[in-house]
């Protein structure tokens, strides 16, 4: 999900920039220098997963997972997914360095905000409110990003109303989808691994292996 | 490896210092995403492809990521040709494309072409471990480069990791189809990856602290800036600040 370089107006792009620096901040500031293989291993992890394709009846789309991005790196999705668009940019062309900043916010600013609702669902113990957390996060994730890059697509002008709700249609059945594999997943993390639930801070390592 | 299908080559390019490429494309991406006309994007598209030539990229992949890029780009100028107020071109039952709309999607389109092919040839050309170091030595924060470093290294490990489970779900006869089990399966399989990945960052912490980390990352790298790197970054400031004037 990121919008091509050489569409948004230089103003777009500076406010991008400068609300995924500071993101970036916070979310650097949150991880220490301990988790940093953690945040790089799981942001790893899901941007293979991205390469999945899921079926929407005949079609296929692949997964973005930016909801299970938030779940399992909180704050840290906006490093994460600067990292991730970066890698991006460079190895496969897709998005751009002007408009980094502005891709890195509309993917991770819904990520924290499904940190924050997955929070409130609390699905430590069972599998079954695992599934609905799970489901809740992936939706929005979905949602919320396809309303941002359609609100910034707008930002460029009256033109491109169409694109913009053509993008945000579009992203309806993927979220449908995207909410029951994050569902899954997030069942499967409660049930296996819970710890992986919990957002990522200072982790709480052997005294005696440190 | 997933990723890095250019890293490999000898060219002029290939042999600049990995900061220059970093801090020549950046430049040059912010110079053209400010532009607002086809002149001076068309100097940035000159540019950008004759950087492609001089690094002798490989064909084929070149050739599939510009035609991404470009169907991409023209479902957007569909849209914009037929949504944009202006003069009809011409129409296509009741939708009507207007000159404006063509143009701007133009303009969108040389922008972005110019774009990628300069992003292409200078930093889709260094090694991405290279380009971490070069990161370093930019100064950009230390927790973020060795983010990017462990993600370039991990990245490989954990596509394999990927193959290995869809093997197994493969050997299973699992058939993606469109229904429930088929993504109940997918979402198995990428918590599956997340807890792999989890338990391997907590062995890759744990190695890390046998082998002494304190925190800090000695990058052997010294680069050198030497006379390609000027010559070069003399005539790409031209460009840079042509485009930047031109606008």
């Amino acid at each position: 999900m990121h919008i091509a370089e050489g569409i948004l107006t230089p103003p777009v792009l500076v406010a991008g920039g400068l609300v995924a620096a500071a993101g970036v901040a916070v979310g650097l500031r949150r991880m220490d220098l301990e988790a940093v293989p953690r945040v790089a291993v799981l942001s790893s992890a899901l941007f293979v997963a991205s390469l999945i394709q899921a079926p929407v009846g005949p079609a296929s789309v692949h997964l973005v997972l930016i909801g299970l991005a938030g779940v399992v790196l909180g704050w840290a999705a906006f490093p994460a997914f600067l990292v991730a668009l970066l890698l991006q940019c460079i190895f496969f062309g897709f998005g751009g360095i002007a408009v980094l900043g502005v891709n890195t916010a509309n993917m991770a600013i819904p990520a924290v905000v499904c940190h924050y609702v997955f929070r409130l669902t609390r699905p430590r113990r069972r599998e079954a409110m695992g599934f609905v957390g799970g489901f809740i996060a992936g939706a929005l994730g979905i949602v919320l990003g396809a309303l941002l890059v359609s609100l910034t697509l707008m930002t460029t002008g009256r033109a491109f109303t169409a694109a913009a709700t053509v993008i945000f249609s579009a992203h309806l059945p993927v979220a449908a989808i995207e909410g029951v594999v994050t569902g899954w997943a997030v069942a499967l993390l409660c049930k296996v691994r819970p710890e992986v639930l919990s957002p990522v801070r200072p982790a709480e390592r052997n005294p005696s292996v440190a | 490896m997933i990723i890095a299908p250019f890293s490999m080559g000898d060219s002029p390019v290939h042999r600049l210092d990995p900061r220059v490429r970093v801090v020549a494309s950046t430049a040059f991406a912010v110079a053209v995403a400010l532009t607002r006309a086809p002149g001076p994007a068309t100097l940035a598209i000159a540019a950008g492809c004759a950087l492609l030539v001089i690094a002798r990229l490989a064909p084929g992949p070149l050739l599939l990521r510009f035609a991404r890029l470009n169907v991409f780009l023209a479902l957007l100028a569909v849209l914009l040709a037929a949504a944009a107020p202006g003069d009809a071109l011409w129409a296509l039952g009741p939708v009507t494309f207007t000159e404006t709309g063509a143009r701007m999607a133009l303009l969108i389109a040389l922008k972005a072409n110019a774009i990628v092919a300069a992003l292409t040839a200078l930093l889709a050309t260094t090694d991405a471990s290279e380009l971490g170091h070069a990161l370093w030595r930019l100064r950009v924060p230390p927790k973020l480069t060795y983010l990017f470093l462990f993600t370039v290294r991990y990245l490989d490990v954990l596509h394999r990791e990927f193959g290995r489970l869809r093997a197994a779900i493969a050997a299973r006869a699992f058939h993606v189809r469109c229904d429930r089990h088929t993504l109940r399966t997918l979402g198995y399989l990428v918590g599956m990856l997340l807890v792999r990945a989890f338990d391997r960052s907590e062995r890759v912490h744990e190695a890390m602290l046998c082998r002494g980390f304190s925190g800090k990352f000695p990058v052997m790298a010294v680069y050198r800036l030497g006379g390609g790197d000027a010559v070069f970054g003399l005539v790409w400031s031209v460009i840079v600040v042509a485009i930047l004037v031109w606008r």
